[in-house]
């Protein structure tokens, strides 16, 4: 009798029946797509609508020539999609890619041309980039090389850990930029795996989160050219520009040029998950790095142009991205690509939740329309294996789409809340008509979430994009000479102020103004409702010196620089305060509206807003200051008993006095937090904060936040 | 590559030479896993041993999941500095005992 392994054994599609160039292969399986490890061999399955024909190329790891081709026997096509088993491969040294042949007729959205080797839009790791910045082989015939990895990792107990998305602190970092500059003090500095050097770091200034700037493959030298004032080389830094989505960054990985990224970036992640920190995926849906018709084809073009981009009439490029091309995602079979992936990503990587760049593309038609019911966004809010996930959209696109407040959510989507960026940037320069704004901001924006509430609005206040918020406090101006295109990238509308003088100044006064404005600005951001997030080195004052579009850049630009940290140890002490205070807050971290009304019986209103007098808010329009009062009984909808938090939001020019709310029984407010007090003064220690002197009242210095707790 | 099987007190030590990759893994794993079928004591000599591929470093971690279930314990000496550095960055390290000579991985395993 045959035992279980002999049963598997004789499974007539363990062995071959064909043979070419010395290669055995036999009819493949269509699904899954992609290259994958069979007994004895690797079924390689990919699909084109518009092909004639199809070759498999394989090489050796590094060879420059193929060491076979098999074209796909037509009775190895299914519909349409090729599928072959071929046997004996080393798996760990194998690369592979296809020629398609096909029509070239670019007026019917065809671009085949059998002469270039595609890579698998499927393939699970990419060779090619595996050191960061090292010189290319330019005459490669396969520049991009599809690979397999090893998908047995060990993860042992892990599992995403699910917190809810309210509890979120978010810290937005690129891999390379955070441990790169020397001052960082690492092992294997600026790949995935000296990420882990510095959990201790994190798990200190108190995030949970940290969502990564694109990891998926893409090439640092695309669109490189020298700095036209220095001669350094500018590369693509931050990697919006995708060559595959299956694929981490080998050139972020300390073990990329021995083909491990795989294995290094899923031990990276099991140890955050091991520390209490999720981890989410910025990723890059709308465009690919096949730029428009003049761009390199490289896959997605060579396989099934009109499939995987969205064209016009004419047979060019739609641009929503800005970068020359636009993802086909509502094609059934992008769309499904699309879905792969990110299942792909949560199951066998255990990420946590994925930011959308430039969302509101996901949700156009094939003919760049905006759908109202958008099947792709659907089949993501829907979908089983992403079902605990976090999905983050950057609810914009470079077409003109606007969505933050309107993006198709499915009860499931959060989104970058654009307007809170821009409403708490204006607030804090000063300017005038802001406090009915920014009494929804701190609410959790429920102008724009009313049915979804606070957890749809990731609210921020500096990202990658723009200013960093030492610079935002810094600069009036944009100055992105180095990044050579005459300072004509990168936006416009940042809302910043100088705080007196254009740059660095050994101004004290200028100074002390500008870190009381990055503590104002902190406060704000963990004082409301709706989910924090942080910019990588926003909490020691990192400066880009005023570049606000630094995506070129692999130098102190974007490097962050640790010796910040001890020259400006009081941002850092002051962010950690305010994180803290989040979390011992739950009143802080609603999961639903407020309802301005008391449904605990506790006296007061869920939430109340105020003036310099009590009870008497003044939404007029010159008025620059306002405070609010949020009732611990009703934390968690009246679930837990927390603390009563009064907050005063002092942006006028000159010192004003907070008339504050009488408490209840033999309560009595206390200080946690002013920023108008000299650095060691600004926050208590959580739990042991001083009675306010005077019950009745306190003074807000000029442009400051106090904030109190009654208890 | 190499492989050499000697018994030390009870302690089956494998000693490995020149590169454990894809080449060689299958040949590396086939000698090992019957080296040390019944044996709760393990030691993998890597001294001579210049690289460990993802599929060489692969056996090492199906060898110590068989020792382990049978209660046993596996220790690795004479790992370089490179390799300890790759097996560090891709998670492997944290499965395994070190030891930098064969007489120090004899008396953790004693």
């Amino acid at each position: 009798m045959a035992t279980t392994s002999g049963t598997n054994d004789i499974r007539i599609d363990y062995y071959p029946t064909h043979e070419h160039e010395g290669i055995k292969f036999r009819r493949g399986h269509a699904l899954p797509f992609g290259a994958t490890t069979v007994p004895n061999g690797v079924n390689f399955s990919i699909s084109s609508s518009a092909a004639t024909s199809c070759t498999l190329v394989l090489f050796d790891r590094g060879a420059a020539q193929p060491f076979a081709e098999i074209p796909f026997p037509d009775e190895f096509r299914v519909g349409d999609v090729y599928c072959m088993t071929v046997f004996d491969l080393d798996v760990e040294r194998l690369e592979y890619g296809y020629r398609m042949d096909g029509p070239f007729a670019p007026e019917l959205g065809h671009r085949f041309n059998k002469n270039i080797i595609l890579s698998d839009p499927y393939a699970r790791s990419l060779g090619g980039r595996d050191t960061w910045l090292a010189q290319p082989n330019w005459d490669d015939i396969y520049p991009y090389r599809s690979r397999l990895a090893f998908e047995d990792f060990d993860w042992e107990n892990d599992h995403p850990l699910e917190y809810p998305i309210e509890d979120l602190v978010i810290y937005e970092m690129h891999v390379r930029a955070f441990t790169q500059h020397p001052t960082a003090k690492v092992k294997n500095s600026g790949t995935f795996s000296a990420i882990k050097s510095k959990i201790k770091y994190l798990k200190e200034l108190g995030v949970n989160c940290i969502e990564l700037m694109p990891i998926y493959e893409y090439d640092e030298w695309e669109n490189s050219k020298p700095n036209p004032v220095t001669g350094e080389m500018l590369v693509n830094f931050w990697g919006y520009s995708t060559v595959n989505f299956f694929s981490p960054k080998a050139g972020y990985a300390a073990t990329g040029k021995f083909g491990m990224q795989v294995d290094e970036l899923k031990t990276v992640i099991k140890e955050l998950h091991k520390n209490g920190i999720e981890v989410i995926l910025d990723v890059v849906f709308n465009h690919t790095a096949e730029g428009d018709h003049r761009g390199h084809t490289i896959s997605f073009r060579g396989i099934d142009n009109k499939t995987y981009y969205m064209l016009t009439p004419e047979g060019y490029y739609f641009n929503f991205s800005g970068t020359g091309n636009t993802l086909n995602c509502n094609n059934p079979v992008v769309r499904n690509m699309v879905l792969d992936c990110l299942r792909y990503w949560a199951a066998d990587y255990h990420i946590d939740g994925f930011r959308f760049d430039l969302a509101a593309i996901l949700g156009r038609a094939q003919d760049g329309s905006p759908l109202s019911n958008p099947p792709l966004l659907e089949s993501l809010a829907y979908d089983p294996i992403l079902a605990k996930c976090k999905l983050i959209a950057e609810a914009w696109d470079a077409g003109g789409l606007y969505q933050v407040g309107t993006f198709p959510a499915y009860g499931r989507w959060a989104e970058w809340n654009g307007k809170y960026r821009d409403s708490v940037r204006k607030f804090l320069k000063g300017d005038e008509g802001l406090v009915g704004e920014m009494a929804q901001r701190i609410q959790g924006s429920p102008d724009l979430y009313y049915y979804r509430g606070p957890t749809a609005s990731i609210n921020f206040i500096a990202c990658h994009d723009g200013f960093t918020l030492y610079d935002l406090f810094s600069y009036n101006e944009k100055h992105n000479e180095a990044n050579g295109e005459n300072n004509n990238d990168g936006g416009n509308d940042n809302h910043s102020w100088n705080c007196g003088w254009e740059g660095e100044t050994d101004d004290i006064e200028i100074n002390f103004l500008r870190h009381k404005q990055i503590k104002n600005a902190l406060s704000i951001l963990f004082v409301s409702q709706g989910v924090p997030m942080l910019l990588m080195g926003d909490e020691m004052g990192r400066t880009k010196l005023g570049n606000n579009n630094t995506y070129c850049h692999d130098n102190e630009l974007n490097w962050l620089d640790w010796s910040l940290l001890k020259k400006n140890k009081h941002l850092f002490d002051f962010a950690q305060s305010m994180i803290k205070f989040r979390k011992a807050h739950p009143v802080l971290r609603s999961s639903t509206h407020f309802t301005h009304s008391d449904y605990v019986g506790s006296g007061y209103p869920d939430i109340s807003f105020h003036g310099t007098r009590a009870w008497q808010m003044d939404w007029s329009a010159n008025n620059r200051s306002f405070a609010f009062m949020l009732c611990g009984e009703h934390a968690k909808q009246g679930a837990i008993k927390d603390d009563m938090i009064y907050v005063a939001m002092n942006m006028y020019w000159e010192a004003l006095s907070f008339e504050l709310p009488a408490l209840s029984r033999d309560r009595k407010w206390h200080v946690y937090a002013n920023t108008d007090m000299p650095a060691a003064e600004q926050v208590s220690t959580l739990g042991k904060e001083p009675l306010v002197q005077h019950q009745d009242h306190i003074i807000a210095g000029a442009r400051s936040i106090i904030i109190l707790v009654g208890k | 590559m190499n492989v050499t099987i000697k018994t030390v007190k009870d302690i089956t030590v494998i000693e490995a030479e020149g590169s454990i990759d894809s080449r060689t893994a299958s040949e590396f794993e086939k000698n090992t896993v019957e080296a040390t079928q019944e044996e709760d004591k393990v030691i993998i000599d890597l001294t001579k041993v210049e690289f460990l591929s993802s599929a060489g470093l692969r056996v090492l971690l199906m060898l110590y999941r068989q020792v382990k279930a049978r209660n046993g314990k596996i220790v690795l000496v004479g790992v370089s500095e490179e390799i300890q550095d790759v097996m560090e960055n891709t998670g492997f390290i944290n499965f395994f005992i070190l030891a930098e000579l064969l007489e120090d991985g004899v008396n953790a395993l004693s």
